[in-house]
């Protein structure tokens, strides 16, 4: 079955790059991860003709408490297993022309994590969701571990603990709901047919249960604290994993397992979660100005956005969802982009000090194209695909509560005067003698660059396959949340 | 009962090679006799049997856990030749002792009288009181030693004590004459009062809080073979005692005592996470680690109105798994430093990244992630508490899973990023063979959990 088949690619590629050696690692798993986004545009082939019923898989795993391991693929996750597939191909090969030591090691561990990924979006089954969920933090942390920072001990043992401790409450409520649901299961089906027979007043804290994980993970202010330092230390293919795509699992995740699931407890704490969100966006923007150092004032912006993006998918309408999906997609992207900018400026100039820098566009004319491109993306300037997200994103927050989205775009004010200040401050001016030494883009930067910029654009143009994918299973989504 | 006799008889067999000077077959004669016992103990399955005039009783529950404690043996006795290479002399006595606490053990979990129980324990008791001094030129080790025996004693005594008094109130001590004195109805106040002493006994026995003093430092102290026995095999054989002794003769009567449970479970799982946070000791770490076990084995006790036997077989094998596979690293480093702290892990995973990749994982699988069994033992637990109405304490194992995840993690991070220095860490093959099964076990039993969760 496909679905099987996109689950356990990456886990057998994983073991493969392991075996490979140290010279080719790299390449092998640049190679099985094309593989495996070429599985990933025959399932959309697949989707295309015939829906979403031709991807579930259901295997009994184990009897008494009933899980069993079930998986599929609708809309809203193929377009996530898409987003995923697509962006470790990058990732691995924004790692090439980098001296990495245990490089086995290092591409093995990205590759797991591919695996662990693609689990927690393809499960249909809530315990199987939730080890797929712990599973991927194990590879994260290893990565951050071994090849992260000089102050990334304490950083990762913080992160991790903190992460875990918001899945240990998660569990506590899966299990609870469990008890809760009259038919006993596990099963995304019965949790989402029941969602209305388990009584309010337990929907409201296994609400907060299941908001905790979420909010820990995507991160939601005041539960963000981990998030700059542990982007900071990690090695850049780290923190790309971690922004990119492990955040969007907590997203993800808000749409999938909580607003269908506890729907009195989403009606009764929505609206305070909602101005968690904002607030996070408006606070997150402001400490992303005042951030003198490049990777800090990315993580910054990067809470901004995805608070622009939990408060459309509280908003509990069309245009909010289907603004999340398209800017969890476009987020994802443009926050690769940046970080491997950032990465690109730091292996050159072993800096990342924004007021140190400046005038590189003088010496790299590309990289100042390409860079312009992804920051312009960010910023969300029309025809680029933050713009359609964050444009549906408001529209959703507005049709909610005009004062909310007053404040939520504030974020396309002060996002802008952070990034354009940043590039203003590190491309133009004049070249010192820290940026002087910049080198021009290699061939894998100028790959992985150039992509990014052509996806920013074209799916800022013409987003709709995004949509029309997302639609039937936002609308089944809706439905079961919208019921009291 | 025919494995407890064989697993006697494989003891003394032991003594004789002794007399005869055929050390060399020791450990193989030993394996070999395991292995045929546990095809023995598995042709028992499905079978209810009684011997000896009803006082051992074999069931799908004392021929599972059973099965599950010739394995752990199995397991140790293989890494015992090496352990003991340097002291050759003495080895057949050790080994033969450590078969007599597999006796003990055994009998423990197929009791079916009072009397038996309290032999079963003292055999098992006695043969490690000896065992955990058996370093006799090592001043910890006769201080664990000569400690295990005072206080293991005095919780003996106690056991007597309530025996006597619950024999005093039903006339029998033999157990199903005790339940049905308990289904009737009436029960007299000095039942209670033997129940309790029992129960005082039981928890000394797996250390938990209040009773866990001896704990730490009879791990500490103990050659570290006898720790890894005393880890697993005994806390589980007191767990399949216990829960025996009180899921027939006291769940009816498990109301009165609920309170004093639920302080104790709660007690041991919050102050052996936390007063593990300190430990700079690797083997007292694991001690104060096993105490909050414990607590989570505890938990499932007292959902005990619900049949939790099968939560707590597969908690107890994912526990041991770990738990071997950790102290079979484990010695091989203490061995190479000349240390037992948790420094002396430096750098391993520089040293040797096949130890280092074992312990870590050992160590995940203790701290409950997944896919490790650990984690699905945990979850099993909470399951079943949660659905026998225990939410609170449910949520106090949880919070105290995270707090675990602090001092597993102080090892993986001494292995993978403190600076190593030069001494070597190598090992004989065995041990490589076992921690090369007990991992492969580990993640097994978490993936296919199904074999072992429904034994009964």
């Amino acid at each position: 079955m496909m679905t099987l088949l996109i689950l356990f690619f990456p886990l057998v590629a994983s073991l493969l790059v392991l075996i490979s050696g140290n010279k080719l690692a790299s390449k092998v798993a640049l190679f099985f991860s094309v593989i495996e986004l070429a599985i990933t545009f025959y399932c959309y082939l697949i989707y295309k003709q015939s829906g979403a019923e031709s991807f579930y898989y259901f295997k009994e795993w184990i009897a008494d408490p009933k899980i069993s391991f079930h998986l599929g693929m609708d809309g809203l996750s193929l377009l996530m297993v898409i987003l995923t597939n697509f962006l470790t191909p990058i990732i691995i090969l924004s790692a090439f022309n980098r001296n990495i030591e245990n490089a086995k090691g290092y591409f093995s561990l990205i590759t797991f994590m591919q695996f662990a990924l693609v689990g927690v979006f393809v499960a249909y089954d809530g315990l199987l969701y939730y080890i797929f969920w712990e599973l991927a933090l194990i590879p994260i942390y290893f990565i951050a571990l071994r090849w992260g920072g000089p102050n990334r001990v304490n950083v990762t043992l913080k992160f991790f603990i903190y992460t875990l401790a918001g899945s240990l409450l998660m569990l506590f409520g899966f299990i609870m709901l469990y008890h809760y649901n009259p038919s006993h299961s596990f099963d995304i089906r019965e949790l989402y047919a029941n969602a209305s027979k388990v009584c309010s007043c337990n929907q409201s804290w296994l609400f907060w249960l299941f908001f905790a994980a979420f909010a820990i993970k995507i991160p939601i202010v005041p539960f963000h604290t981990w998030q700059a330092d542990t982007y900071k230390e990690a090695p850049t293919q780290g923190t790309m994993l971690l922004a990119g795509i492990m955040l969007k699992m907590g997203t993800y995740s808000l749409i999938r397992w909580l607003i269908p699931i506890v729907p009195a407890g989403v009606a009764e704490w929505g609206p305070y979660a909602i101005v968690l969100c904002v607030i996070g966006i408006v606070y997150a923007s402001v400490i992303a100005i005042m951030q003198k150092d490049l990777k800090k004032l990315f993580a910054y912006s990067s809470v901004a956005h995805v608070g622009l993006i939990a408060a459309g998918i509280f908003a509990l309408n069309m245009q909010g969802l289907q603004g999340s999906v398209v800017q969890m997609l476009a987020h994802g992207v443009n926050v690769v982009g940046l970080f491997f900018c950032a990465d690109i400026i730091f292996n050159r100039t072993q800096s990342l000090n924004v007021e140190g820098l400046g005038g590189i566009r003088n010496v790299a004319p590309k990289f100042n194209t390409l860079f312009m491109i992804v920051v312009l993306g960010s910023v969300a300037l029309p025809l680029t695909n933050g713009f359609i997200g964050e444009f549906l994103l408001l529209f959703g927050v507005y049709e909610y509560n005009t004062w909310l989205s007053v404040f939520a775009g504030l974020t396309i004010i002060l996002g802008a005067v952070y990034m354009l200040r940043m590039f203003q401050n590190v491309m133009l001016g004049n070249t010192n003698e820290t940026t002087s030494v910049f080198e021009d883009l290699k061939w894998n930067e100028m790959l992985v660059l150039g992509i990014i910029a052509i996806v920013i654009i074209v799916m800022g143009v013409y987003p709709k396959p995004v949509f029309e994918m997302a639609e039937p299973a936002l609308q089944q989504i809706l439905n079961n949340a919208l019921i009291k | 009962m025919n494995t407890l006799i064989y697993t006697s008889i494989l003891g003394l067999l032991c003594m004789v090679v002794e007399i005869f000077d055929f050390r060399k077959i020791l450990v193989p004669m030993i394996i070999l006799g395991l292995a045929t016992i546990f095809y023995i103990n598995i042709e028992d399955w499905n079978h209810v049997q009684f011997f000896y005039n009803n006082m051992l009783r074999a069931d799908n529950y004392s021929v599972a856990f059973s099965g599950l404690a010739i394995v752990i043996s199995a397991f140790v006795f293989v890494l015992s030749s090496d352990f003991y290479k340097d002291d050759s002399k003495h080895i057949s006595d050790y080994l033969a002792i450590l078969v007599f606490v597999l006796c003990g053990a055994l009998i423990m979990f197929s009791f079916w009288n009072m009397a038996m129980l309290f032999l079963g324990i003292e055999i098992l008791s006695i043969s490690l009181y000896i065992m955990a001094g058996s370093k006799r030129f090592d001043v910890r080790s006769n201080e664990a030693g000569f400690k295990y025996f005072l206080m293991g004693s005095f919780a003996s005594g106690f056991l007597l004590f309530g025996i006597a008094l619950i024999y005093g109130a039903t006339r029998s001590f033999h157990l199903a004459n005790i339940a049905a004195y308990v289904a009737a109805g009436n029960i007299s106040p000095i039942f209670y009062v033997g129940m309790t002493m029992m129960l005082v006994a039981m928890l000394f026995k797996v250390a938990a809080v209040p009773f866990h003093f001896w704990s730490p430092d009879v791990y500490e102290g103990s050659p570290a073979l006898v720790t890894t026995l005393m880890s697993t095999l005994v806390k589980i054989a007191a767990f399949g005692a216990f829960y025996r002794l009180f899921y027939v003769c006291f769940l009816d009567t498990l109301g009165s005592i609920n309170l004093i449970l639920a302080i104790v479970t709660a007690a041991t799982i919050i102050l052996g996470n936390l007063t593990a946070l300190s430990q700079i000791n690797f083997k007292r770490l694991l001690a104060y680690s096993g105490i909050s076990h414990a607590g989570y084995l505890l938990l499932a006790l007292i959902s005990m109105k619900g049949g939790t036997a099968n939560a707590i077989f597969y908690y107890s094998s994912g526990y041991a798994i770990a738990t071997i596979g950790a102290f079979a690293v484990a010695i091989l480093v203490f061995k190479a430093m000349k240390n037992e702290n948790i420094d002396a892990f430096n750098g391993l995973g520089k040293k040797n990244p096949l130890l280092a990749a074992a312990l870590t994982m050992s160590m995940l699988s203790l701290a409950g992630i997944p896919p490790f069994a650990g984690f699905l033992g945990k979850y099993y637990i909470f399951s079943e508490a949660i659905k026998n109405g225990q939410i609170a304490l449910t949520f106090i194992a949880v919070l105290n899973s995270i707090i675990g995840v602090y001092y597993y993690f102080k090892v993986i991070l001494a292995m993978y990023t403190k600076p190593a220095d030069e001494t070597e860490v190598s090992g004989n093959v065995s041990y490589y063979v076992i921690i090369s099964v007990c991992l492969l076990l580990s993640v097994l039993l978490g993936i296919f959990p199904g074999v072992l969760m429904h034994l009964f």
